[in-house]
């Protein structure tokens, strides 16, 4: 049995950043583990700019971003195992990692960090009728095959859903020669950043269907066309609405979903909402010891937001290590009138620190109120612009109106329009 | 004449308002949130310019491409003749992250530099 203080699984942006941070606050014995062949995670084929404007000050592609990271954690001489899968974690924080040098491994933690990201909601989720011909794919997998691989998986393409990566895979398919002939998106709205749709789209004149989904697959071992329709605010097809579209390639980019098997098989409770855990302000879960950070706790859009919150994590688990997480008294967290979630889901009332909530809105708003209210009390009110459910916002609660709190009582966060 | 647009600077998105005379010379902007969506609704009215990421082959390496981007933007309308330009080219394993790969592609003064690493198989 090997013995850590610190066990990081995953070793994408939240993994690393965590692992540096704990590293940082005192923690020298720690193991960063990743299953994939190099540490980066996801960011390794997100190869546009975009990343780190808020965390670097300078526009950066996937693999930069990665890479900054990747030289700090090879200079901290922070150890890692790629190529390793973790399999199981117990109720005494053992965890079970496997890989082909060394076998079985059944390392023996105080703490572990969770950050195993979060996969693709694949076409099984979906219910779209018609064949199992080859050609339909997650735009993620499409991402894969060109960034990594350099193979185009075709010529004539659909996607479906209009989320960033979706998006951005359109501008990619089309600058290797591909004709993307549609984006459908099911809802009224793209989830995706509005520059997204001017730079990968409107730039190309790639049409964008609102209200409008894939019905059929059409073909038998490739797939040679769809057919789409028009829903109803029900988001049922119209009938009437079909049109058929002549493609080899669809592309699903229908929402990612937390990689959370780890976390349920060892009884960690989850929110239902967002598919991760349910965490304090440190981000350690209902498992003692445990914390979660990154795309497994809940789905960032901006990389640099991963990378705070993972440092934070990083920094409770070393706490916890060193022995300075006293006992909590905690309060809890509510999303209420057009919030969706609110991540910490509690918050210790006994923290020094000031105390940043992250949420999500259900719906775009103008020139509304974020309402944050304590036991039915508004402590706090802020004007904003601009709300989507695409973009995480977030209110900061100060030391000392944290410390004015009692164990039990409830934050809300509303928007009132 | 006046223009919409959107600032693609940054996830803002802001939506900015041109107002251009008859030669074609900007007048006036507004909207903008801050001074880089001035400069940005300027440019895109008069030369509109993006940056460019993709992949040029790489021989003998671990894997079969390496990510690039244009070090700097390039004029929105030479974009696909700039990717038929990476397309013909081809380098050697090992790349390091900041490479020059193409030189003054197409003559736009701007280099095509590698964002990843790829070491030799
Ligand atoms: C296909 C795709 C495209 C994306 N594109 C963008 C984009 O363009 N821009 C953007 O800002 N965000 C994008 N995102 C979101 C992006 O994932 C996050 O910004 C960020 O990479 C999340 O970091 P992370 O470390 O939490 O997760 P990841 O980067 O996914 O890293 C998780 C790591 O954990 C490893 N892992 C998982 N399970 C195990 C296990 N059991 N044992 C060992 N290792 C394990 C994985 O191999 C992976 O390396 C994308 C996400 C996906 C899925
Ligand atoms: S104007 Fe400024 S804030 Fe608005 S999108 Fe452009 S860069 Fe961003």
């Amino acid at each position: 049995m090997l013995n850590y203080d610190i066990v990081v699984i995953g070793g994408g942006p939240a993994g690393m950043a965590a692992a540096l941070k704990a590293k940082e606050c005192g923690v020298d014995s720690i193991l960063i583990l990743e299953r994939a062949e190099t540490l980066g995670g996801i960011l390794e084929q997100c190869i546009h700019t975009g990343f780190g404007l808020h965390y670097f000050g300078e526009e950066l592609s996937g693999p930069e971003y990665a890479d900054r990271f990747i030289q700090l954690v090879n200079e901290k001489k922070i150890e890692y195992k790629v190529d390793t899968m973790a399999l199981q974690i117990t109720e005494s924080n053992v965890v079970y990692a496997v890989n082909k040098e060394d076998g079985l491994l059944e390392i023996q933690a105080k703490a572990v960090i969770l950050a195993m990201g979060c996969r693709e909601r694949p076409r099984g989720a979906l219910n779209i009728a018609g064949t199992r011909a080859a050609g339909v794919m997650s735009a993620g997998t499409a991402q894969k095959y060109v960034n990594i691989d350099g193979y185009m998986p075709g010529k004539k393409v659909v996607i479906l859903g209009s989320g960033d990566i979706g998006l951005i895979m359109a501008r990619r398919m089309t600058l290797e020669g591909a004709e993307v002939k549609v984006v459908c998106e099911l809802m009224p709205y793209s989830s995706g950043l509005t520059r997204n749709i001017v730079q990968c789209l409107d730039d190309f004149g790639i049409p964008l269907r609102l209200s409008c989904t894939v019905v059929e697959i059409h073909g038998k071992d490739r797939v040679e066309g769809v057919t789409i329709a028009n829903v109803d605010e029900k988001l049922r097809p119209i009938k009437g609405t079909e049109q058929y579209i002549e493609c080899d390639t669809l592309l699903l980019s229908v929402g990612l979903i937390p990689e959370n098997e780890l976390t349920r098989e060892v009884g960690i409770e989850l929110d239902p909402v967002t598919k991760g855990a349910v965490v304090d302000e440190f981000r350690e879960t209902s498992h003692k010891g445990v914390f979660a950070c990154g795309n497994v706790l809940h789905v960032h859009d901006l990389v640099d937001y991963v990378t705070l919150e993972s440092q934070t994590a990083g920094e409770g688990a070393a706490k916890y290590v060193l022995g300075k997480k006293d006992a909590p008294e905690y309060i809890t967290t509510k999303g209420v009138n057009g919030v969706r979630y609110i991540v910490p889901q509690k918050v210790n009332i006994k923290n020094d620190d000031d105390v940043k909530l992250y949420f999500r809105v259900g719906q775009t708003y103008k020139n509304a109120k974020v309402v944050v209210k304590y036991n039915g009390n508004e402590i706090i009110s802020k004007k904003r612009p601009r709300l989507a459910p695409g973009e995480m916002e977030n209110v900061v609660i100060k030391n000392d109106i944290l410390k004015s709190f009692a164990a039990d009582g409830v934050i809300e966060i509303s928007v009132e329009a | 004449m006046q223009k919409n647009i959107i600032c693609v600077s940054c996830p803002m998105g802001c939506g900015i308002t041109v107002e251009l005379n008859d030669n074609g010379e900007v007048v006036s902007v507004s909207g903008n949130t801050c001074k880089r969506g001035d400069a940005y609704a300027r440019t895109e009215c008069t030369n509109p310019v993006r940056s460019l990421a993709t992949t040029v082959k790489v021989d003998g390496g671990i894997h079969n491409v390496v990510p690039c981007k244009s070090a700097g933007p390039i004029p929105k309308a030479r974009m696909m003749d700039c990717m038929n330009e990476i397309a013909k080219a081809e380098v050697k394993a090992p790349v390091i992250l900041g490479d020059i790969l193409i030189e003054n592609i197409l003559g736009t003064g701007i280099n095509i530099v590698a964002t990843n690493h790829c070491p030799a198989k």
